[in-house]
């Protein structure tokens, strides 16, 4: 058997997986966006626009999604940057690895659960109830964009601070030395070498917390309560409650174009800021 | 900043602690602790629902893990030996999956699923041997596992593919250079090598397909995994078994979870 013949018959499972799994269902999806809806449910294959002309119904959940996705992702980051500094910087080296351990580990376990965690502290028991003994009567947090925010940071925090660690981790620590040797402040260290080197970091990080809030469905479903939803609850409400197959193909294939677009402007973005900073610090 | 660490800390672990500190409390009411006690175990495990639902997710789970580690690998193998268009296509094709998010993967693996058995079916019918009923396929733990094993394949191929990488090359040279066959290094030299990485990429799988809600929400036809048994008992209401179910589910993960992670840092100082 020649090695080419090996590779092949060692993709071949994989391969054929990925083209009924993945392929073969998301052209069908792109196919159905620009069908018409059958009365029984079904898609009648068609070639109209009709399905994209109609977007605008759902401009609410678009609107929601793409101001709520960016202020999560920039909440995590002003919150997870001390965090990942800390962690790379000042804690002592024989605790890394623990708490470094202990900031992951929530993230990889259930987002329903931890979720759900949260509608029993904001529910009308939990914190209300506590703020209530303070005299702060009447306070509500469930079901507000305040309290999908919360749920946001709190499921993607531990995403955001791993890549800005890992970042910050790689960056030598002669140079910060150099700088205060050279007489420069904390702060202007800061800013002019810790800050521009973890740039790579603090993009990835945006990048990855971005891109799952934009498919997000759970935290806007379990804490929005139906006034606060994004994208995905628009199409769960599609695809299993009203059943209209064409124009949720559409709203999903206009999700992916979304983030697709988003995703590049700003990968674009990063790295023109990323080089221009170079020139200038290391310098 | 130690103190803005712990606060840090403080909320991520809190919201988990009260679940757990609530799923021991005695009273009915979720919202003040009344002493403890084990009954909202007890209700859970003897709920047929549940343990119904658990049987599911840990099949569903089990099932994809294993499927997605042994697929992953071969093609993460395959991968480190090939370039060209064919290596292209594979790593557009992992991108792709892990990139479109979980609700679209949902949403099109229950749609293109559905149309592909709508054609299949008549046809299995047609051939099918008059006056025995011909079997329909239709949603549920074969598409619920099949859409778990795509998804689990791109981060196992990602998982060993980093192992592999950070391999010393001389060392299946030598291998074979000592006149090994190619599978007697695969065996003797390059399995033992990634295998924490691959027990690591399962363990990892598994857990993600045990938690998973939103692709089995779509695809999972008329089967219930936990994760949508608790989704659907939430939206009735908060009760205490919700905390029990929401503790045995996190202690579960953690403990894979740390496991996963030892092996993939005893993995690493072994090649290093």
């Amino acid at each position: 058997m020649t090695q080419r013949t090996r590779n092949w018959l060692l993709l071949a499972p994989a391969g054929t997986w990925f083209l009924v799994m993945l392929i073969i269902p998301l052209t069908v999806v792109l196919i159905f966006s620009f069908g018409e809806r059958a009365p029984a449910g079904g898609v009648v294959p068609a070639f109209t626009l009709e399905q994209y002309a109609n977007l605008p119904a759902r401009w609410a959940a678009f609107k929601n999604t793409m101001t709520l996705a960016p202020i999560g992702t920039l909440s995590a980051l002003v919150i997870a940057y001390p965090l990942a500094y800390f962690l790379a910087v000042k804690v002592d080296p024989k605790w890394r690895t623990i708490l470094l351990v202990l900031v992951i580990v929530p993230f990889w376990t259930s987002i329903l659960i931890r979720s759900y965690a949260w509608i029993f502290l904001l529910g009308g028991r939990g914190i209300p109830a506590l703020l209530g003994w303070f005299g702060m009567e009447g306070v509500r947090l469930i079901n507000t964009p305040f309290a999908v925010l919360v749920g946001i940071i709190y499921g993607y925090l531990p995403l955001m601070v791993f890549p800005i660690y890992v970042s910050l981790d790689k960056l030598d620590k002669k140079l910060l030395e150099a700088s205060s040797d050279l007489g420069a402040k904390p702060w202007r260290t800061f800013l002019q070498i810790t800050l521009p080197l973890s740039i790579p970091g603090i993009a990835t990080g945006c990048m990855l917390v971005f891109i799952l809030l934009m498919g997000e469905y759970l935290i806007p479903a379990m804490l929005g309560g139906g006034k606060v939803f994004f994208v995905g609850n628009a199409l769960v409400d599609l695809f299993l409650q009203s059943r209209n197959w064409a124009y949720g193909s559409a709203v999903a294939v206009t999700l992916v174009v979304v983030m697709l677009v988003t995703v590049t402007v700003y990968m674009r973005l990063i790295n023109r800021l990323g080089a221009n900073r170079d020139d200038v610090s290391i310098m | 900043m130690r103190l803005y660490a712990i606060c840090v800390y403080l909320f991520l672990y809190i919201p988990i602690g009260v679940i757990a500190l609530f799923s021991f409390n005695a009273g009915r009411h979720a919202s003040q602790l009344q002493g403890f006690s084990t009954k909202w175990y007890g209700k859970v495990l003897s709920n047929p629902f549940v343990m119904d639902a658990l049987e599911t997710s840990l099949t569903v789970a089990f099932t994809s893990a294993l499927l997605a580690s042994l697929f992953g690998t071969m093609a993460a193998v395959a991968l480190q030996g090939i370039k060209g268009p064919l290596r292209t296509a594979f790593d557009l094709l992992i991108y792709v999956a892990v990139m479109i998010p979980g609700i679209v993967i949902g949403i099109a693996t229950l749609i293109g699923l559905v149309t592909v058995f709508n054609q299949l079916n008549p046809l299995i019918a047609a051939i099918w041997p008059e006056g025995f009923e011909a079997p329909k396929l239709h949603m549920g733990m074969g598409s619920l596992i099949a859409a778990h094993t795509m998804f689990l394949m791109a981060l196992v191929v990602i998982i060993v593919r980093a192992r592999l990488a950070g391999m010393d090359r001389a060392l299946t040279e030598a291998s074979s250079d000592l006149y090994a066959t190619p599978m007697g290094t695969f065996v003797q030299v390059t399995l033992p090598m990634i295998f924490p990485a691959i027990l690591a990429g399962f363990l990892l799988s598994f857990t993600f397909s045990f938690d998973d809600f939103i692709i089995a929400f779509f695809v999972a036809g008329s089967e219930t995994t936990l994760p949508i048994y608790v989704f659907s008992s939430i939206r009735r209401g908060v009760t205490p078994e919700i905390n029990a179910i929401g503790t045995m589910v996190l202690a579960v993960s953690l403990i894979m979870l740390v496991t996963a992670q030892l092996l993939l840092q005893r993995g690493g100082k072994k090649i290093k």
